[in-house]
C-alpha cells in the first residue's frame, strides 16, 4: 500500500544549522495496517508525514503509494491518495465556511472541481448521516460556521473530513496533542471508530505512549531520523509503556520530552 | 442625486471585483487602479474604431481578465508579494493603457455607446436608468453568489480562508488564486468600460485611487449589511458603492471641492476602520486584521443560528439544537482567541 524506500531529508544542508531529519528511512505499510509512530522531539516523526504528503520534498529515496511513485508529485496531486489531520485543530477546516461547505470540499478531495452546486440535498443527507456518527449533534448544525465550533469539535470534524472519503492512506499528525484530556479521549475514540469502520491504512504520530499502544496493530519508534524499534502485530499485543521506556533508555543521550513522560 | 445613484450602481461592478479579491481571496490587489483604466481605454478605442459598444465592453472585460491573471502569475509562480505584484502590474499597465488609447484622453463625442438607448430616450438621470442599472448589477451580484457556492467557488473561498487545508484536499491553490484575480479584474475593467461610456471619455488617470473607492464600498457595505453569508456580503459591496457615492454627493453639496474627494475617501476608509477599534459599531467585523477569522469568533452572536439557539426557550423549535448551542457559544469565544493566536504564529 505505502512503500517508503530509503528516504533522506536534511534541513539547512551545508550550514552550521544542518539537521538530518530523516536518514535512509524505509517503511512498508500493508493494506489496513494502522501504525503508530512515537519518538522524542525532533526525531523526524512529523517530517516523515510531511514528506509522504508532499509538503516537504525528499532529498533521496522513493515513496510509492498503491504502486504509484509519488515522490516528485506536488502536494495537491498527492491529495487524492491521502486524508490528513493536523495537530492544530484550526488547520484542517475553513473557519468562515459552514460545516456542510467544509464537508463538500472534503468530498471532492483530489477530484476536479467544476461549477456544480457545492451543497446539494443529496450531499446534505450524506453529511447528516456521517456527522451523526460523531455523536456531537453537529448533524443539526450543517449551516453553522466552523469557526464557531470548539477545538475538539473542529478536530472531530477534520477527522471525519479526512476519513469519510476512504483515502488510500490516512495521516494523523499528533491530532489529539492540542486538545484537553477529555476532548483528546473523544477524538481518540473517533479515530479508532473511523479507521476500523473502513479498514483505513493509517499512519499516526503521537506523543502519548498509552495511546500509541492502545491504537493500531503496529508501532514504530523513531530517533534522529531513523526507526530504532518496531513492534509487529504480535509483539504489540503484549507491549507496555515500561517496555517502550526500556527501549528508549538503551539509546545513549536520548531524552524523552516532558510531555511524553507526563503521559 | 440620480446621477450619484447611477454612478454608485455602475461602480458597484468594481466593488464586487474588489470584494472577490479583498474579502474572499484575502488578497490586497492593487491591480485595480490600472485595470480599471485598461477597461475604459479598450472600450473607448474600440468604439471609436467603429466596433459595436457591447462587443467593445466585452473586449474590455477580456483585457481586465488578462491584467488580473498577470498579477496572479507574478504572485504565485514568481513568488512576489501580493501587494508588490499588484503594484507592478498597475504601473506597467499605465504605459499599456497609453498605447491602447494613443493619447492621454479619448473623447467619445457622438459615438454610439451602451448608454445611447437610455440617453436618446432621455432616461438617464431618471428612475428608468436606475432600474436598468440596478437589474444589471444585481445580475452580476447573483452571478458571483452562484459561482462562490459551486465546488470551484467553495475551493476559492477556502483558499482565502485556510490555504493549507484546501491544498491538503487536492486544490492547486496557484490556479484558484490566478482565476480569482482574473475574474476580479474582469469586473473592474467592465466597470471602467461602462464609466468611460457613461461620462463620454476615457482618460489615462481615470483609475487613480480607485482601489480605495472599492475598499470604501466594501467596508461601508459590510458595516451596514454584515457578512453573515455570501448573499449579504456581496449585496453589501454593491450597496456600499451606492452609499459611498451618496456620501460624496452630500460632501460636495456641503461645499467641499471635487479636489477634496480623494482625501474624503481616504478619511472615510480610516474612520470606518478605526470606529470598531474605539468601541463604536462593535458589530462591524474588523478589517484591520484582514480576513475575518478572528472577527468571526469574536462576534459569535452574529451567527443567527447560534444567537437564536441561545435564546430559544425550551419547548419551542428544535430544543436539542438549542440546548447544544449554548455551550457552543461559549466555546466559540475560546476558538476565536485560539484563531487569533494562531494568526500571530503565521
Amino acid at each position: 500500500m505505502l512503500k517508503i524506500d530509503t528516504i533522506s531529508k536534511t534541513f539547512f544542508p551545508g550550514t552550521v544549522n544542518e539537521r538530518k531529519a530523516l536518514q535512509n528511512l524505509s517503511l512498508e505499510l500493508e493494506e489496513s495496517d494502522f501504525v503508530t509512530v512515537i519518538g522524542s522531539n525532533g526525531a523526524g516523526k512529523s517530517t516523515l508525514l510531511n514528506t509522504i504528503s508532499g509538503r516537504l520534498p525528499i532529498d533521496s529515496g522513493s515513496i510509492t503509494i498503491d504502486g504509484a511513485e509519488v515522490s516528485r508529485m506536488p502536494e495537491y496531486k498527492r491529495a487524492k491518495y491521502l486524508g490528513r489531520v493536523f495537530q492544530d485543530p484550526m488547520a484542517g477546516t475553513a473557519p468562515d465556511l459552514t460545516i456542510e461547505q467544509n464537508l463538500s470540499l472534503a468530498l471532492k478531495r483530489g477530484k476536479a472541481r467544476g461549477l456544480g452546486r457545492g451543497t446539494t440535498s443529496a450531499r446534505r443527507d450524506l453529511f447528516r448521516d456521517e456527522l451523526a456518527t460523531l455523536e456531537l449533534g453537529l448533524e443539526n448544525r450543517l449551516k453553522t460556521k466552523v469557526g464557531l465550533l470548539s477545538g475538539g469539535q473542529r478536530q472531530a470534524l477534520s477527522l471525519l473530513m479526512a476519513g469519510f472519503t476512504q483515502p488510500r492512506i490516512l495521516l494523523l499528525d499528533e491530532h489529539t496533542a492540542a486538545l484537553d484530556p477529555q476532548r483528546a479521549a473523544l477524538v481518540t475514540d473517533l479515530t479508532q471508530k473511523i479507521v476500523s469502520h473502513d479498514g483505513l491504512t493509517t499512519l499516526m504520530v503521537t506523543h502519548n505512549m498509552e495511546q500509541a499502544i492502545a491504537l493500531g496493530n503496529r508501532l514504530i519508534m523513531m530517533h534522529e531520523g531513523e526507526i530504532i524499534y518496531q513492534a509487529s502485530a504480535e509483539e504489540k499485543k503484549t507491549l507496555t509503556v515500561k517496555t517502550l521506556l526500556g527501549e528508549f533508555s538503551k539509546l545513549k543521550g536520548a531524552t524523552l520530552g516532558d510531555r511524553a513522560l507526563l503521559n | 442625486m440620480f446621477g450619484a445613484l447611477e454612478l454608485g450602481l455602475i461602480y458597484g461592478a468594481m466593488a464586487l471585483g474588489v470584494y472577490l479579491t479583498f474579502k474572499v481571496l484575502n488578497f490586497p490587489d492593487l491591480t485595480v487602479d490600472g485595470s480599471f483604466t485598461t477597461g475604459g481605454a479598450t472600450a473607448a478605442s474600440l468604439i471609436i474604431a467603429g466596433v459595436n459598444p457591447f462587443l467593445a465592453t466585452l473586449a474590455a472585460i477580456g483585457a481586465g481578465l488578462i491584467a488580473g491573471y498577470i498579477t496572479g502569475l507574478l504572485h504565485t509562480k514568481g513568488g512576489i508579494d501580493g501587494l508588490l505584484a499588484g503594484i507592478l502590474t498597475m504601473i506597467g499597465l499605465w504605459s499599456i493603457n497609453l498605447r491602447i488609447m494613443g493619447k492621454a484622453n479619448l473623447p467619445l463625442l457622438r459615438e454610439d455607446t451602451v448608454f445611447t438607448p437610455l440617453r436618446e430616450n432621455m432616461w438617464l438621470g431618471t428612475w428608468v436608468s436606475i432600474a436598468v442599472l440596478l437589474i444589471f448589477t444585481l445580475i452580476l451580484k447573483f452571478a458571483i453568489d452562484w459561482f462562490l457556492t459551486t465546488d470551484l467557488g467553495l475551493a476559492i473561498q477556502a483558499n482565502g480562508n485556510n490555504r493549507q487545508m484546501i491544498r491538503s484536499l487536492g486544490v492547486n491553490t496557484d490556479n484558484t488564486t490566478m482565476l480569482t484575480l482574473a475574474l476580479s479584474n474582469g469586473f473592474v475593467a467592465l466597470c471602467g468600460a461602462l464609466i468611460a461610456q457613461y461620462q463620454g471619455f476615457s482618460d489615462i488617470s481615470m483609475g487613480i485611487g480607485l482601489i480605495l473607492v472599492g475598499l470604501a464600498s466594501v467596508i461601508l457595505g459590510q458595516a451596514v449589511f454584515g457578512s453573515r453569508n455570501i448573499f449579504m456580503a456581496s449585496l453589501g459591496a454593491l450597496m456600499g458603492s451606492v452609499i459611498y457615492r451618496l456620501i460624496i454627493f452630500l460632501a460636495l453639496r456641503a461645499g467641499l471641492d471635487t479636489n477634496d474627494m480623494k482625501l474624503t475617501t481616504a478619511l472615510l476608509v480610516v474612520v470606518a476602520l478605526l470606529l470598531p477599534r474605539w468601541g463604536f459599531l462593535k458589530r462591524v467585523p474588523s478589517l484591520r486584521s484582514r480576513g475575518n477569522r478572528a472577527a468571526s469568533g469574536a462576534v459569535p452572536a452574529d451567527d443567527p443560528a447560534n444567537a437564536a439557539g441561545a435564546q430559544v426557550p425550551a419547548g419551542t423549535v428544535d430544543v436539542p439544537a438549542g440546548a447544544t448551542d449554548v455551550p457552543a457559544g461559549t466555546s466559540a469565544r475560546t476558538a476565536g482567541t485560539a484563531a487569533a493566536s494562531d494568526q500571530k504564529e503565521d
